[in-house]
C-alpha cells in the first residue's frame, strides 16, 4: 500500500474478513445436516484462516489467508434404509460440530459489530477535526 | 515539531499522538481472531514527553509503542483482550475530544487577538 494505512482501511478490512468468516459458518451450518454415501464425499466443516497485514510497526489490519478444512471427520452411520447407503449399508454424516459452529458465530457477530463502533468513532472525531476553528 | 513551536503547541502534538494510538488500537480490535497476533499500545505520557524533548511527533509515537501484557494468555498467542481495548480505545477518543476543545481555546484566543477585542 503507497499510503499510510487510516483507521478507516483498518476497520473496514477486518469487517469484509469477519464476513467471510460469517459466511463460512453460514455454509457449515447449512450442510450440517448433509448425508453422503461416501467418506470422500460427506461434507467437513470449513474454516477461513486469518492473517495480520501490518502497513508501520502496531499498524494494522487483517485478511483471509485461505479457506481450509477443519479437522472434523464425518461420522458412519448404520442406516441400511437410506437412499444412499452403500453395500455395508453404511451412510456418512457432514463432519460439522453445530455448536461450535453457533458460537463462532455469536463471536464473529460481536467483533464485527466492534469494528463498527470503531468506524463510527473514528468518523466522528475526523468530523470534528475537520471543523476546528470553524 | 517540538512543544511550543507554532500556533498550536504542545495540543497539536498531543492531537497527532492521540491520532496514531487511535490507529494502533483499532488495528488490535480489527486482529481480535488473529491467532497469533500481539497487541500494541502507545504509551502516551512517554510519547508525549519524548515530543516535548524535540522528537517529531511521529517518531516519538514509534518509540513509545510496547507490547501489551495480557491478563490471561490466550491457547493461540493473541494477546487481543476486546475488553481492554474497548475501554482503551473510548478513553482514547474521549482525550482526542478535550485535546480538540483545547485547541479551539486557543484558536479563538488568536481570532480574539486579531480582532483586538
Amino acid at each position: 500500500m503507497t499510503r499510510p494505512m487510516s483507521v478507516f482501511d483498518i476497520a473496514g478490512r477486518a469487517m469484509s474478513a469477519q464476513l467471510v468468516r460469517l459466511n463460512t459458518t453460514a455454509s457449515n451450518l447449512a450442510n450440517a445436516g448433509s448425508v453422503s454415501g461416501t467418506r470422500e464425499g460427506a461434507f467437513r466443516a470449513l474454516r477461513p484462516v486469518f492473517r495480520t497485514v501490518e502497513d508501520s510497526p502496531g499498524v494494522a489490519t487483517v485478511a483471509v489467508d485461505r479457506v481450509v478444512q477443519a479437522g472434523i471427520e464425518p461420522t458412519r452411520r448404520h442406516d441400511p434404509s437410506h437412499p444412499l447407503a452403500d453395500a455395508n449399508g453404511d451412510v456418512w454424516d457432514a463432519g460439522v460440530d453445530s455448536a461450535a459452529e453457533l458460537i463462532d458465530m455469536v463471536e464473529t457477530a460481536r467483533q464485527y459489530q466492534n469494528n463498527v463502533q470503531v468506524l463510527q468513532t473514528a468518523k466522528t472525531l475526523t468530523l470534528d477535526t475537520l471543523r476546528l476553528g470553524q | 515539531m517540538a512543544q511550543g513551536d507554532g500556533l498550536f503547541g504542545i495540543d497539536g502534538t498531543a492531537l497527532r499522538l492521540r491520532s496514531q494510538r487511535l490507529n494502533l488500537l483499532a488495528s488490535n480490535i480489527a486482529n481480535a481472531a488473529t491467532p497469533g497476533y500481539r497487541a500494541r499500545d502507545i504509551d502516551f505520557d512517554r510519547a508525549l514527553s519524548l515530543a516535548s524533548r524535540g522528537y517529531d511527533a511521529d517518531q516519538a509515537a514509534n518509540e513509545a509503542v510496547a507490547y501489551r501484557v495480557p491478563t490471561t494468555p490466550s491457547l493461540d498467542g493473541n494477546t487481543v483482550e476486546l475488553s481492554t481495548e474497548q475501554t482503551l480505545f473510548a478513553e482514547n477518543a474521549v482525550q482526542y475530544r478535550a485535546t480538540l476543545s483545547f485547541l479551539e481555546g486557543r484558536i479563538s484566543t488568536i481570532r480574539r487577538a486579531w480582532k483586538g477585542e
